[in-house]
């Protein structure tokens, strides 16, 4: 829509063409109730110099913003953007300056890659770099190429398609609403058409992840953490349009973390995992090795780590199966728990 | 010199981004100065001078911050281009959220964070509206949603600005940052006759002018009565 159109036609027939356009003026205080068959000019002919004033109405930058809002809106239900599949790092160098010793780290979508490291190493740095698809221009000097080519400087700052969706050990829900609530915000917020099929389908999939079911009613910061995380996984898994998604530690408590990574997968996430955990990092198909805040190497699990991943997942459920024995006040014996 | 304007409601995270951003200006052997902004108290120069950078502080007291701001924003441009600084940078704190300190043609950043509220990018006026680049703080400790909420509303008040998501504590994002704010190019002398992006809000009231007492009796000036007999007050 050009400036001229948009001064012109009328504020009812504006919001019938793009309705987001509505929650835009009442976002910006404009009172535009009772003069829908008004233009903008005459409208602002008409609103009185002091309510101007008091609501701190830029006139001029109103009628810009608007223009980039509907463009920007637009742009969103023109196309889903390309989905990206692959993303390629290029080494850069160590926190001394020495250069990185591999050829090319290439990621596709559905892999599960674990980043292990020392604390300090540099895991939070390599995922600043895929975060921000570091052109050589990050402290690290390294590059990383998504769909083999270099990110456009909009593509790298546009909020509404960021690349990168992170979970991380210490995010919580800091709204006050119920989960349902919560979850239609977010579906609305993403332009969802069928709100309650979206609502539905992470309500069910959030409680198969978490070890205790939760209802719709239940408020979000009174889930547990297991649920909370369960919740959170299932959300970004299905509804975050981020293609790339950063986990930093998965606790072991509440929540399925196999089943949740296999969503993550089924959803065609490009799934990287920094953790300290045994069970995670084998659950990865490839991991990454930092040091230094460098990339030591890239191993893949062999088939032998993977019969261990099934041994170490059979003790964790001899903890788990102990664990709620004793939540529910049952004794312990060597000859029937271990 | 280039010269940017950081501003965002107490406790945003201004003075952690800004610490972040300026260890990489520095990294990159970019000198910076900083003035900080307040009203009643801050000790923010003490970090900013563990950095070993040039720093000084404003406090307005009891002027309107914002007001103060601008009756000395020519006199702190001389200073920074007395220090030889190539980027200075005013931080300060939008106490009301009606105010804005923005210049037309100097960089207006404006820091947010995660935790304020859903509707807190709505209530905070051009500020937030008039910024080039909005930084969002505190990610690290809401879910990825809330951050995606978070993100749309400041995007529907704000079409035009960058908006960043920057981790005070580690750092995340701040190099990103560093190399949007710092245009190298920008060679400013003087800000005499720039003007303002916005105009702070009017206000001249014996309360003004240091009346303490109250009722009718002692108001004079531009004063304005709340309605309480409908609902919109």
């Amino acid at each position: 829509m050009d400036k001229n159109t948009l001064l012109s036609i009328s504020i009812g027939d504006l919001f019938l063409k793009h309705p987001y356009t509505k929650d835009f003026f009442i976002d910006h205080l404009i009172p535009f109730e009772g003069h829908e068959n008004y233009s903008i000019t005459k409208l602002f002919e008409v609103i009185d110099e002091e309510v101007i004033e008091d609501k701190a109405i830029n006139i001029e930058l109103f009628i810009n913003n608007i223009l980039e809002y509907i463009e920007l809106m637009s742009s969103y239900f023109v196309s889903e953007k390309v989905v990206e599949n692959k993303v390629s790092i290029f080494p850069g160098t160590y926190k001394d300056g020495t250069p990185e010793n591999f050829e090319m780290i290439e990621i596709n979508k559905g892999e599960i890659i674990s980043i292990v490291g020392p604390t300090g190493s540099g895991k939070s740095r390599l995922l600043a770099d895929i975060e921000w698809a570091a052109n050589a221009d990050t402290p690290t000097k390294r590059k990383v190429l998504i769909n083999g080519r270099v990110l456009e400087p909009h593509e790298r700052f546009s909020a509404s398609n960021k690349l990168v969706a992170q979970l991380s050990q210490n995010m919580n829900f800091v709204m006050d609403l119920t989960v349902e609530e919560f979850l239609v915000l977010h579906a609305t917020s993403r332009m969802v058409e069928d709100i309650d099929d979206m609502v539905n389908k992470i309500f069910i999939k959030a409680n198969e992840l978490a070890g205790e079911g939760f209802s719709k009613d239940t408020p979000i910061t009174e889930l547990s953490g297991g649920q909370s995380r369960a919740l959170m996984i299932a959300d970004t898994a299905i509804l975050s349009k981020s293609p790339i998604i950063l986990i930093d530690e998965i606790e072991n408590a509440g929540i399925d973390r196999k089943k949740a990574l296999e969503l993550l997968v089924t959803e065609e996430k490009i799934v990287l995992m920094s953790t300290h955990d045994p069970i995670l990092a084998l659950m990865g198909d490839k991991r990454i090795i930092i040091n230094n805040g460098g990339i030591e190497k890239i191993m893949d699990t062999t088939p032998e780590e993977r019969n261990i991943l099934t041994e170490l997942e059979s003790l964790d459920d001899t903890m788990m199966k102990m664990r709620n024995k004793l939540r529910y006040g049952k004794k312990l014996t060597f000859k029937e728990d271990l | 010199m280039d010269l940017i304007t950081v501003s965002g409601p107490p406790s945003s995270g201004k003075t952690a981004v800004l610490m972040k951003t300026i260890t990489n200006f520095l990294d990159r052997g970019i000198k910076v100065g900083v003035v900080k902004f307040d009203c009643l108290f801050t000790d923010d120069d003490i970090y900013f001078e563990k950095l070993g950078i040039p720093v000084r502080k404003g406090l307005s007291g009891s002027l309107c911050p914002d007001h103060y701001f601008v009756s000395n924003i020519e006199e702190v441009v001389q200073w920074g281009i007395e220090q030889k600084v190539d980027l200075l940078i005013t931080e300060s704190a939008g106490l009301c959220n009606r105010c804005s300190p923005y210049i037309k043609n100097i960089k207006a950043v404006c820091v947010i964070d995660n935790l304020s509220g859903i509707n807190t990018p709505k209530k905070i006026g051009p500020m937030l509206k008039s910024a080039d680049i909005v930084v969002i703080t505190k990610g690290d400790i809401v879910s990825q949603a809330e951050r995606e909420v978070y993100t749309m509303k400041v995007q529907s008040v704000n079409p035009k600005a960058i908006i960043m998501h920057v981790n005070g504590l580690n750092g995340q994002g701040a190099f990103e940052l560093s190399t949007l704010i710092y245009d190298e190019t920008k060679n400013i002398t003087t800000l005499e006759g720039e003007k303002l992006r916005y105009p702070m809000p009017a206000a001249l009231c014996s309360y003004c002018l240091g009346e303490t007492r109250i009722g009718k009796d002692h108001q004079m000036g531009n004063v304005r009565k709340i309605n309480l007999s409908g609902k919109n007050g």
